[in-house]
Formats: C-alpha cells, structure tokens, sequence
C-alpha cells in the first residue's frame, strides 16, 4: 500500500460520511433500488439497496451497496457465494501505521438494529477473491450474503467501470 | 441526498415577508431572482424522454460516440441500462451508482438527459433503423467532427456544473463501449432572465424559433410501433460568419431575414407573432418580404408538418485576430425528417439570403427513442 492508496481510502471515506447522511432521504424513493429484492423491503428483515459490482477482467474485485436493516435487532452478515467467485470475503480498510490496508472483518458486518450499513470503495466491502468470468459494465450479477440466523439475502448486483477501489489489487496486479 | 424540495411559491412568500419587514423594501430586488431555482426537478420516467418538449433549459451539451466494433445486441442493451439509470438518478438530483461526486448531483437545476440512436446504432444491433443519414444539401460545407454519431446524449440545464457532472458520469458508463466522436456545448438565456416561452435571441440578433410547432402529437411524436411515445432529432452545426454580418446595416439585415430585429415582427406585421403577409408589395411594386428572405423560404403552412426546434447558441474561442467562432446548434425535433425537416432544407439551400452568412458545418440525425417507466430503460421497446 502506497501514499495513493491512503488518499484514496481518505478520500472515499469522505464521501461515505456524505452517503451516509443523506441515506434516509434517499430510500423511499422506489426508484433508488437497483434491484427488485431491494423493493421487497416490507418482507425481508434486511435488504441492500444500490448494489454495484466494479467491472473487472478476471482476478479480484469487489461489490458495494447499503445494507438495511428493518428488524428491531442487529443482524450480522457472515460471508457470502457467487456464481462469480469460489471464494468471496467480507472486508474492512483500516489504518496500520501510515498506510491503510484491508483484511477480513472479524466478525462480519453487523447492520444495527432499524438501521444501515454502508459498503463503499475504501471502507467495508465484498471481496470477491477469484473472479471466474469477466465482470462486464452493466452485467447483473447475482449475490447471496449469508445472514447469521437466516434468512440470506439474494440479490443482483450491476457491473460498473469504476477507477478507484484500487486497493483491493495487489500492486503487481494494477494497470 | 436532495434536501426537500423548496417550492418557488414558498421562498417568494418568505421573501416578501423579509421584504415588509425590512426597511430596505424598495431596493430589494424582486424575489423571483433571488429564487434557488437548482432542487427544480423535471420528471424523467413517462411515454416520452424529457428534454424535448421540456422548456429549453440554459446550457446543453450534445455528446455523440461511436460503438466500438463488435459492440452489438447485448452490450447495447447493458450500455442503456446504465445510461438511464444515471438518468433516472441525476436528473431527480441524486448521485449516480458509484458516483465519485454525488455532491455535485442534488442541484439537478431541471436537468434532462435525453438519448438518440443514430443509423448506426441500427445497424449494430441488427435492428431495422427509423432513421437514416440526411441527403446532401448544396450549401453544406460539412466537416466529421462535427457529423454523424452512433450514439447521442443530450445533456440540458439551468446549470452548467449540474451538466458537467452529468455529462462526466455518462462519460465513464459508456467508454467501455464506446468512443467520443463529437461533444457540443450550447446556450441560451440564462434561467429567470427571461419570462418561459419567450423567443431566444441568436448571436446574429435575430428573434429564433418564432413559428415553432405547438401541436407536438401531430409534429413531433410517433404513434406506431416500437418508436411510438419517440421522435428524431436533426442536429445541424450551423457556424455564423459575424465578421461579414457585422458589415450589412440594420436595414439589410431585417430585408434578410423579413422580421424586424426590435421585436421580430414580419416586416409587413406589428408584433413578433403577426402572420407574415407575403403578398403586400412596396411602393416599387416589389414584396416587402422578398422572395428569397429567410422566413419566406423557411415558411411551412401546415401546423402539423412543423418542426419543434430548441436550438443553442455556440460561441468557442475567438482567433488571434478576435474572428468569432460563433453559431447555433440547431436542434430540430420532428416525427418525420423526410417530409418535414428535409423540404425546408431544400428550400432554403435553393435560395435563402441568409445563406451568404450561414454555414452548416455539422449534420447529424438521430432516431430519439420513447420515455420509459421506473423498471425500464431508454431503447428496450427498440432493442429487447
């Protein structure tokens, strides 16, 4: 991990303070939901709403969105399956040092109770290990994130180009 | 991420409350202009796309790319899924998905994006197209970088960050498929200058766009098939030569045209939109709108055969000698080029004293598909 890549993490977590306040506006409006689980709110204990994968030729890449929570109770995300990838992590970006890396997050990811938990480029995130097939711009990918307790959660998520999110590539894999 | 939206009518009543209140009453300058008009949304789902009939906004920006090679059906199909998602989210103020400066999405300023498919979208798809490359007119002086397009995003706001932000998002969706072959940026009058519906001025003076068509059933909309709810779109680059309109008196310019320039009245009429009469002959015997002036020529009878122009003004960097690069981007919205944009083109490439001032130097044509619904996307009645 290099200076860039420190101000890359600053500079998403900046925009995750942004996103974050402005979440409760945004999700009555139908249609901010990119997929039609997202809109099956009533039913489902947690939903995800503007899931996007970054668009990737093979390797690692990793997916994004808000995680809700509509129980009184917080639910903790524990892993998650694609068709995509044989092997999917929950990771988090944290600083060591001077620099900011990413690791596995102890623990999953924990939505509070009646609340959201943001995944965005430079903060938590879906890391998908081995990218099978090349993740094209506006593909629909599915996803299953496995739910301490059930039920999962199903969902699509859209490719998008995307430049940042470079931290989640080793250094010799960056173009 | 949009703050609620503060209508008009309430900021105004505010206004005049601080108004009365104050002791600077007389000066204040009149609320209206002091309106945020940039949480201003124009709706985006609906049987037709936004930005045509809408009242032209302030800026535009004509974007038109090229497909890569072997971009056929089905990447067509994902880039159009994307482009309309970041319509959806824009133009009602919001970032779009993954967007690094959602910040510059909350004052959508009445933005629109408002997409066109060119002959050779058609044809990458393996779709029969509703359009196709206009005839060549004799007063053309056409130049590629400024003609044709596979793809076309108009962009239009009160806004010009509001436009620069969108047109950056639409940018980074397409250029996995695509390449940019032109960007074209235009002007009008800057939002609240003026009262909705008022004539705009070119940079030659002139009133432009007096007779535009009202009956958009009948003028601009398809009703059959896949492009029903849709319409075309004529796109002309037309470069002004000021240096030498600068030379022609004011007199030669209202006998050019056959308006006055004060008010855009028909030189035989009183008001901008009195019925020409191109009958009346002066004192010589002669008409007083001559036979080769601009709105004889440009003149079409039938309401329903009109054209719904909403053209921009272009003024680009000027030459070490100050020559302007200055024109219009004339933007013609019809339901069918052949029997509407084309004869009038003829007519005026025939003979138009306009000409002598007026180049074309850019063309294209664009098939504009309808509106679509919250679950769909632009060009799904054509490509699914």
């Amino acid at each position: 991990m290099n200076i860039r890549t420190t101000l890359l993490a600053t500079a998403a977590a900046v925009l995750l303070a942004g996103c974050g306040a402005a979440t409760p506006a945004a999700e009555p409006a139908p249609a901010a939901s990119a997929s039609a689980s997202a809109e099956a709110a009533p039913a489902q204990p947690l939903t995800i709403t503007d899931p996007w994968v970054k668009a990737a030729e093979d390797g690692m890449t990793a997916a994004f969105g808000t995680l809700v929570n509509h129980t009184d109770s917080p639910i903790t995300v524990v892993g998650a399956t694609s068709p995509l990838s044989s092997k999917i992590e929950l990771h988090e970006v944290v600083e060591s040092g001077d620099k900011t890396v990413m690791q596995q997050k102890q623990g999953g990811f924990v939505v509070p109770a009646r609340g959201s938990h943001e995944l965005a480029p430079g903060g938590d995130h879906i890391m998908l290990m081995d990218v099978q097939e090349e993740v094209k711009p506006g593909a629909e990918i599915p996803f299953t994130l496995i739910v301490e307790g059930g039920p999962d959660l199903e969902f699509t998520a859209v490719g998008k180009d995307f430049a940042g999110a470079e931290e989640d590539y080793h250094a010799d894999m960056e173009h | 991420m949009a703050a609620p939206r503060i209508t008009r009518r309430g900021l105004f009543a505010a206004g005049a409350v601080t108004a009365a209140a104050g002791t600077l009453a007389a000066t204040t300058p009149p609320a209206a202009a002091q309106t945020p008009s940039g949480a201003d949304v124009v709706p985006f789902h609906g049987v037709h796309q936004a930005g045509i009939a809408t009242d032209p906004q302030a800026h535009a920006v004509f974007v038109a790319f090229d497909l890569k090679r072997g971009t056929g059906k089905e990447p067509i199909t994902r880039l159009m899924r994307l482009l309309t998602d970041d319509a959806r989210r824009l133009t009602q103020g919001r970032g779009a998905l993954a967007d690094t400066e959602p910040e510059l999405a909350v004052s959508p300023a009445r933005l629109t994006v408002t997409f066109g498919f060119g002959p050779g979208l058609f044809k990458a798809a393996g779709v029969e197209p509703p359009v196709r490359k206009l005839p060549e007119f004799e007063t053309d002086k056409l130049q590629d970088r400024w003609s044709g397009g596979d793809l076309l995003v108009q962009i239009c706001a009160d806004d010009p960050l509001t436009v620069a932000h969108a047109l950056r998002m639409v940018v980074k969706d397409t250029r996995a498929f695509a390449t940019v072959r032109w960007t074209q940026r235009g002007f009008r009058r800057s939002a609240h200058v003026q009262s909705p519906g008022t004539t705009q001025r070119n940079l030659m003076g002139q009133l432009d766009g007096t007779v535009n068509a009202t009956d958009l059933d009948r003028a601009v909309w398809l009703h059959q098939g896949p492009m029903r709810g849709g319409t075309t779109l004529v796109l002309r680059r037309i470069r002004m030569e000021l240096e030498t309109w600068d030379k022609v008196d004011r007199t030669g310019r209202e006998f050019t045209i056959g308006r006055r320039l004060s008010d855009g009245a028909p030189l035989t009429g009183q008001k901008e939109h009195d019925e020409p009469d191109f009958g009346k002959l002066n004192h010589l015997g002669f008409p007083v709108i001559d036979e080769y002036a601009h709105i004889r020529r440009a003149r079409v009878d039938d309401p329903g055969l009109r054209m719904l122009r909403r053209s921009y003004n272009y003024d680009e960097g000027l030459a070490k000698d100050g020559t302007s690069d200055s024109g219009l981007l004339f933007a013609a919205y019809q339901a069918d080029v052949d029997r509407q944009f084309v004869p009038v083109q003829r007519r005026l490439a025939e003979g138009d004293l306009l000409n002598e001032w007026v180049t074309t130097i850019g063309s294209a044509v664009f098939a504009i598909p309808p509106g679509c619904g919250p679950d769909g996307w632009i060009g799904e009645t054509l490509l699914a």
